[in-house]
């Protein structure tokens, strides 16, 4: 192999770890991050995806190379020079992939623990404890952090060691929300900020999946089995929960909205449920049938056309807001 | 283009097709015990299936083409998506891959007379027809619209029970024949090989096929279980995974991708096969890295039995699950990488002869190593858990299965079918279908990877709004894709009835089927096959410079 060749060769690979590490860090594939744990998430993905453009380019530019360079010319009839193997070149392109996929391994394997538990898995399973990510972590913490003095929120901090606990139910095609030590029940979930929160999942009929994209969280609710996920929202706003398990027919329409108030909304939207909870079942009972009756028209019609039976309607809870 | 040295080497002279009885169109609707005509068989019947499942991609397109459900009814959505999944993969893939191919090929490759059990290969193919019919029937009455994965509860309590109970019954009959063509793969290149071919003699494809066979043979039956037992539960009200009566249905899970993972590898494991008998033959080279290829092949198949529950981290797995899980998934692509490469050293520095063979399984390289890469993010449990269940996943899928395996099929058809039919295919219009498919897959497929993303679950009629534009885009592609199919048909109806004669050895293959008659006779050769060259040995006049070549490098 000569000199140029050899060059040349160095050239394009620069080249093409140049492109990637750039589309890595600028692909702007994934929504935006709401949560501390997203922004660990997508500091895997970009990681990955500059890997895999990489190797994408690199065995495109070797395709297309190859198409022309080393295309059949008219009459030329004759074989090419027979290799059959090359030992350095097939330790190398198997040492090498080895290597990425155990170093995406250990970094999933960190990410993942954050994401269970708030720390890295890595120590409470006796492995050795791999530091390289903490990093990531106080990143997002401190990103966090800013942003609560920006809204001036530090009274959060304080109870931020305990999650805040939530029961969602996933029934065809809804999502109820329950906050415990309340009776309150709603069709929409809100969260405080900057604080820990535990969801805590069941299913009424079938298997359902909540998801927050924005989170990057998914967490399959399955009837007759607990499940739970954790997270940390760190912006505030309004994003969509979309049910990711087939479900049924309505599947695609079972969506919610989950909204991250700052902790004072948050507790004026607690009172304010509770008051409309303790109206609606003490205030005189005509009134409240009649605009019930009301209520129930509009649903019906509204669930006959989206197929909801009246059955799975009794069940719903009745502060529902329709 | 045409010009083409008929020599096969080291074959002697053929005898007219005096003796062998004329081939008839009627053999081809008939009980034959014959491989080839077996082998036919399959190809044809599943490419029927294939054009069915491909019909009920484009009704799925054309809704998802608006963010309303307003094509079709909600429910009859979730029939088209799942029966489109299953005829793609039980009544498509599977059987052409294996069966056919695998019919065609093996005992021609390993200089037989025919596979080991002949009765047993042709009641394996009778039973998929029945099969496929009653599985397309269920349109008439309501389909199975629970997916192809058909997870309990939702199968149970499913308003299909009609649909739902076919649905499984089809399955196992798929399976079972399935199962038959394995066990007769397996005898068959293990015990039936020319006198003379050791192991590592056999073409790689044989490799290929002998790892798939013994996936099917460990898996399968695990699947023919869980839908016996979720038939139960469906008909017969038992609780096997139905949480109300104290079933768990994580359990069907599990059986379920025991076999529907290593599935994939049913899958791609033969076209894997493909393609490496195809590079050599049209780069005009050794393949590179023979052993590296056919154990990795291995290495596959083993590992491909330990990765299903990545199908389930968001189903409430244990965590050390998770991780096993992760890691295994992780190494699959080690062994794949290798053939990756091995492929494009094999490329490197050979006369490629840029025809409809060579494009499709070039086009498979490109197309299959995206799905490789999104399917190692996928491995990554964190990266799974916002991915599962979303477009995403169908970008991946598709990339693998259809830019996988359906450009390798493709490949597949165009190497053999001089092969196969004794007439050439048309030249043009095979390249007008590779860049047709090319396009309109591309186009189909890559945005599909964004609205995963972005936030776009899968096996939805009706999606948030703001995905809309890029779902059009996706909707254009599969029209193309869906035209793209019509060049291949013609040609391959028109070319079979009145193609230019094809020679035995138009490629100048160094394969052992290169060295019968085209199409072979019933016997396969007249007097006993002989092997005078090793099936890659090509280029062997320059194998000093070779030499030379590898000196400074190594």
């Amino acid at each position: 192999m000569n000199k140029s060749r050899i060059f040349s060769i160095a050239v394009g690979l620069s080249l093409i770890i140049i492109a990637s590490l750039w589309y890595g860090q600028n692909n702007g594939l994934l929504p935006e991050a709401a949560a501390t744990e997203a922004i660990l998430y997508d500091n895997l993905f970009n990681s990955l995806l500059t890997i895999a453009a990489a190797i994408f380019l690199i065995v495109q530019t070797i395709l297309i190379y190859s198409m022309i360079k080393f295309r059949r010319r008219a009459g030329d009839d004759t074989d090419g020079i027979p290799i059959h193997d090359n030992f350095l070149l097939e330790i190398i392109w198997t040492a090498v992939p080895t290597v990425l996929v155990i170093w995406v391994g250990i970094y999933s394997f960190d990410v993942y623990g954050v994401m269970q538990n708030g720390r890295p898995m890595s120590m409470g399973m006796g492995m050795p404890a791999m530091t390289h990510n903490h990093l990531g972590m106080e990143a997002a913490h401190a990103d966090m952090m800013n942003q609560m003095e920006n809204s001036e929120l530090n009274t959060a901090v304080a109870s931020a060691s305990e999650p805040l606990n939530i029961d969602v139910q996933g029934m065809q095609f809804a999502w109820i929300f329950s906050y415990p030590g309340t009776e309150i029940q709603t069709a929409e979930l809100h969260v405080p900020i900057g604080r820990e929160i535990k969801l805590n999942l069941s299913a009424l009929d079938v298997i359902h999946a909540f998801w927050v994209p924005q989170f990057r969280l998914k967490q399959d609710t399955i009837p007759g089995m607990a499940t739970s996920i954790q997270f940390t929202p760190n912006k505030l706003g309004e994003y969509p929960i979309v049910c990711a398990e087939l479900c049924g027919s309505y599947h695609g329409g079972m969506r919610a909205q989950l909204f991250v108030d700052t902790p004072e909304d948050y507790e004026a939207w607690l009172v304010q449920e509770q008051e409309d909870l303790a109206s609606s079942n003490s205030k005189n009972a005509i009134a409240s049938t009649e605009i019930l009756s009301q209520h129930q028209q509009l649903l019906a019609a509204q669930t006959q056309k989206m197929g909801i039976s009246p059955e799975t309607l009794k069940s719903l809870p009745r502060t529902m807001p329709n | 283009m045409t010009q083409v040295i008929a020599q096969a080497p080291g074959a002697e002279s053929f005898e007219p097709d005096q003796n062998s009885p004329k081939s008839n169109w009627r053999e081809y609707f008939s009980f034959s015990l014959d491989h080839k005509v077996i082998g036919i068989q399959y190809l044809v019947t599943t490419f029927f299936f294939y054009l069915i499942g491909g019909a009920l991609a484009s009704v799925i397109r054309a809704e998802l083409a608006t963010p309303d459900s307003d094509l079709v009814a909600p429910e009859l959505y979730n029939g088209l998506f799942t029966i489109h999944g299953t005829v793609m993969i039980f009544l498509w893939i599977v059987p052409a891959v294996t069966g056919g191919f695998g019919n065609y090929l093996i005992p021609l490759m390993i200089g037989a007379r025919d596979m080991a059990f002949p009765k047993l290969n042709a009641i394996a193919f009778w039973m998929i027809p029945p099969a496929g019919v009653l599985l397309i029937s269920s349109f008439f009455y309501g389909p199975s619209s629970t997916g192809w994965t058909a997870y309990p509860p939702l199968s149970i309590l499913t308003d299909q029970h009609v649909g739902q109970a076919v649905w499984i019954a089809s399955i196992i009959i798929l399976g079972t024949s399935s199962i038959l063509g394995a066990v007769n793969f397996l005898v068959t290149i293990l015990a039936m090989r020319m006198p003379g071919m050791g192991m590592f003699d056999m073409p790689l494809f044989c490799w290929s096929m002998l790892s798939t066979s013994g996936l099917v043979l460990i898996a399968t039956p695990v699947l023919a279980g869980a839908m016996i037992l979720l038939g139960f539960d469906l008909l017969a009200g038992t609780a096997f995974f139905n949480p109300t009566g104290g079933g768990n249905p994580v359990v069907y899970q599990h059986l379920f991708w025991f076999y529907s993972h290593p599935a994939v590898y049913v899958m791609i494991l033969p076209v894997f096969g493909i393609i490496s008998e195809i590079l050599p033959v049209h780069s005009r080279k050794p393949i590179f890295g023979y052993k590296a290829i056919a154990y990795s092949s291995i290495i596959i198949c083993v590992l491909g039995l330990v990765v299903w529950a990545h199908h389930m981290f968001t189903s409430g797995t244990p965590n050390w699950l998770r991780i096993f899980f992760m890691i295994a998934t992780l190494l699959v692509a080690v062994p794949t990488g290798i053939k990756v490469f091995s492929w494009l050293a094999t490329l490197w520095g050979g006369k490629l002869r840029l025809e409809s063979p060579l494009l499709f399984a070039m086009g498979f390289i490109s197309m299959f190593v995206v799905g490789g890469l999104s399917g190692v993010m996928l491995g990554s449990v964190p990266v799974d858990i916002h991915l599962h269940d979303t477009y995403f996943i169908v970008a991946h899928f598709h990339y693998v299965l259809f830019g996988g395996s359906v450009f390798g099929i493709y490949a597949g058809i165009y190497h053999w079918f001089p092969k196969m039919t004794g007439k050439m295919l048309n030249e043009f219009w095979g390249k007008v279908h590779f860049f047709l498919t090319f396009v309109g897959f591309n186009l189909c497929f890559l945005p599909m990877h964004l609205l995963g993303l972005q936030g776009m679950p899968r096996r939805v009629s009706q999606y948030d709004p703001q995905f809309a534009s890029i779902n059009v885009i996706c909707t254009i592609g599969a029209f193309l894709l869906a035209i793209s199919t019509f060049p291949f048909l013609f040609n391959a109806i028109f070319s079979w009835i009145k193609g230019e004669k094809a020679t035995d050895n138009p490629w100048n293959g160094l394969t052992l089927e290169w060295t019968t008659s085209s199409p072979p006779i019933v016997e396969n050769w007249h007097g006993d096959p002989v092997l005078t060259t090793g099936p890659y040995d090509y280029g062997m006049e320059y194998a000093h410079e070779a030499d030379l070549l590898a000196e400074p490098s190594a």
